[in-house]
């Protein structure tokens, strides 16, 4: 396996602002978000979760004339530093997208693809990270006996568990998540969130999600984010531990979203 | 009416395939068609008269290995590189301009070889002409460039955006996207653009007749001159008699030209349709 120099995965957000040409999306947003525990970014569509996701691993930089203002830590180090490689850095910060996107080869290739790519050749070394990461993503026992199956034979949710597989098998320190649940059936949704559950012993997990009876389940923070008028910026109305953002917000707006009187 | 103009097509395939059969009945009975395929000289005009169509057919084949030496990586890595690589403004102007070159004549590229290509051959490889199988087999591959790169394109620009960033989300370069996932992803659409080009390359007539030098000798490499079963077809069909011997024995070139593409077009239509099925389990 690859042998790594122990982080955490904790990420310090300060003063964030994110651009698309000259229309500022995400303004000020100042945040830390702890390792190894699941933190939920909600709020009504169009209010900037997917966006601010998409700066901590910096896809954002792939969508053209999107600029980010401000600072990111990743335990401690700059991530938009001159020295820090995109590349390198989704190594450390895997994702998992709202839709399940398998390449479209077999099982086991889909799995081996990102530790293939980073150097690991041996047989029997990708052997055994596939077999860790489809066991890590709850996928392991169903499809053991088929790993030379294409990939598009497996049902929606496990095509999404496969995601998760494949995203794990680079050992990220942390897991992105966009809505990964939001295409699939209420059983593979639970299975999802079985495997988040796990999975937090291990990796630190940011899920963006709009169902607020999925955040209140798996997280232990919860972040919620407001677009207030079109012509302002959306930004971080408040953060804290999801058992209190649900109890007892410390904001009238929060309260409002989680009630369901908008959004 | 849509099932009938989709029946006009097969209708004017058939007619095409029993017109040019019937043409060609005459040498058929005079020459036979496996004496022509076969023959190894290309004497018309002789007594008696020798029609083997062996130099043509060796002439194509050179012709167009050449043009697909030319045209296939180039055109597969410019396409690569418009759809993954290119910003948006360079993607634009590139994809118009290639749309406009495949509107050019292919007679301009004959003059322009003509005046470039041919010389250049002849003084590169030290030659007697620069009239080669290869200085027409290199034009023949940049005109058929522009189809190879809009259908490969196409093809890679219709691979969904959700893998290109689930594999650059796995800490691959660009590059890397590119060869793994994308070109895989985009193989079916690359390879009709690949038969496309050879079906062009195959047919391509006014090129040949003004680069190739027409000889009738069977070129053993393409660096001489030689000459193709178009060109023959092209270059002596206006001189002979018409319904007399040799006017049907290009009549019997055309039949095979007409097989040969057909041959192509189906082997290309299989394997996609295999590669659809795959797809779509």
């Amino acid at each position: 396996m690859v042998e790594r120099t122990q982080t955490d995965g904790a990420f310090e957000l300060v003063d964030v602002s994110v651009s698309y040409g000259n229309e500022m999306a995400v303004g000020g947003v100042t945040m830390s978000i702890p390792e190894h525990a699941v933190t939920a970014l909600i709020g009504p569509s169009g209010c900037g979760k997917s966006t601010l996701l998409r700066c901590l691993n910096r896809m954002n930089d792939e969508l053209g004339d999107v600029t980010v203002d401000g600072t990111i830590l990743l335990d401690g180090q700059d991530i938009y530093a001159r020295t820090m490689d995109p590349v390198e850095l989704r190594i450390r910060v895997g994702q998992v997208f709202q839709k399940p996107n398998p390449f479209p080869m077999s099982i086991y290739d889909n799995v081996a693809y990102g530790p293939r790519t980073h150097g690991l050749r041996g047989k029997a070394e990708l052997d055994a990270v596939v077999e860790e990461s489809l066991k890590r993503a709850a996928l392991w026992n169903e499809v053991k006996d088929a790993l030379k199956k294409h990939a598009f034979e497996l049902s929606g949710g496990q095509q999404q568990r496969l995601c998760i597989a494949r995203a794990l098998a680079t050992e990220p320190e942390v897991l992105l998540m966009d809505e990964p649940a939001s295409a699939l059936d209420p059983i593979s949704t639970q299975q999802i969130e079985d495997t988040i559950a796990e999975l937090k012993e291990s990796v630190t997990i940011v899920i963006v999600t709009h169902n607020m009876q999925q955040a209140a389940r798996i997280s232990d923070r919860t972040a919620f984010m407001l677009r207030e008028s079109m012509d302002r910026p959306a930004t971080l109305i408040e953060i804290g531990e999801t058992r209190m953002m649900f109890t007892n917000p410390g904001d009238k707006r929060t309260e409002a979203y989680i009630t369901g009187r908008f959004g | 009416m849509i099932a009938a103009s989709g029946w006009l097509a097969i209708v004017i395939l058939a007619a095409i395939a029993i017109f040019l059969f019937f043409n060609a009945t005459r040498s058929f009975e005079e020459v036979g068609l496996w004496k022509m395929v076969s023959g190894e000289f290309w004497y018309p005009t002789s007594d008696p008269a020798q029609y083997g169509f062996l130099p043509s057919e060796a002439g194509s084949l050179w012709v167009t290995i050449v043009g697909l030496v030319v045209c296939v990586p180039l055109g597969v890595m410019s396409a690569i590189y418009i759809s993954e690589f290119a910003s948006r403004r360079f993607k634009d102007i590139a994809k118009s301009l290639i749309e406009f070159m495949a509107a050019i004549p292919s007679v301009v590229f004959g003059l322009i070889g003509l005046a470039l290509l041919v010389p250049w051959t002849q003084k590169l490889f030290n030659l007697d002409t620069g009239l080669t199988a290869f200085s027409a087999g290199v034009m023949i591959g940049i005109l058929t460039l522009p189809t190879i790169v809009s259908i490969a394109e196409d093809a890679m620009h219709a691979v969904p955006q959700d893998l290109r960033m689930g594999s650059l989300a796995l800490g691959n370069t660009r590059w890397q996207t590119a060869y793994k996932v994308i070109v895989p992803a985009a193989s079916s659409g690359i390879f009709a653009a690949v038969m496309l080009g050879l079906g062009r390359a195959i047919g391509e007539t006014m090129v040949v007749l003004m680069l190739a030098g027409n000889s009738g000798l069977i070129p053993s490499q393409p660096f001489v001159s030689a000459r193709t079963l178009p060109g023959t077809i092209a270059g002596e069909l206006g001189e002979v008699i018409q319904g007399g011997q040799h006017y049907s024995v290009l009549f019997a070139m055309g039949l095979v030209l007409f097989v040969v593409t057909f041959l192509v077009n189906l082997a290309a239509d299989s394997v996609l349709e295999r590669q659809r099925r795959r797809w779509r389990r």
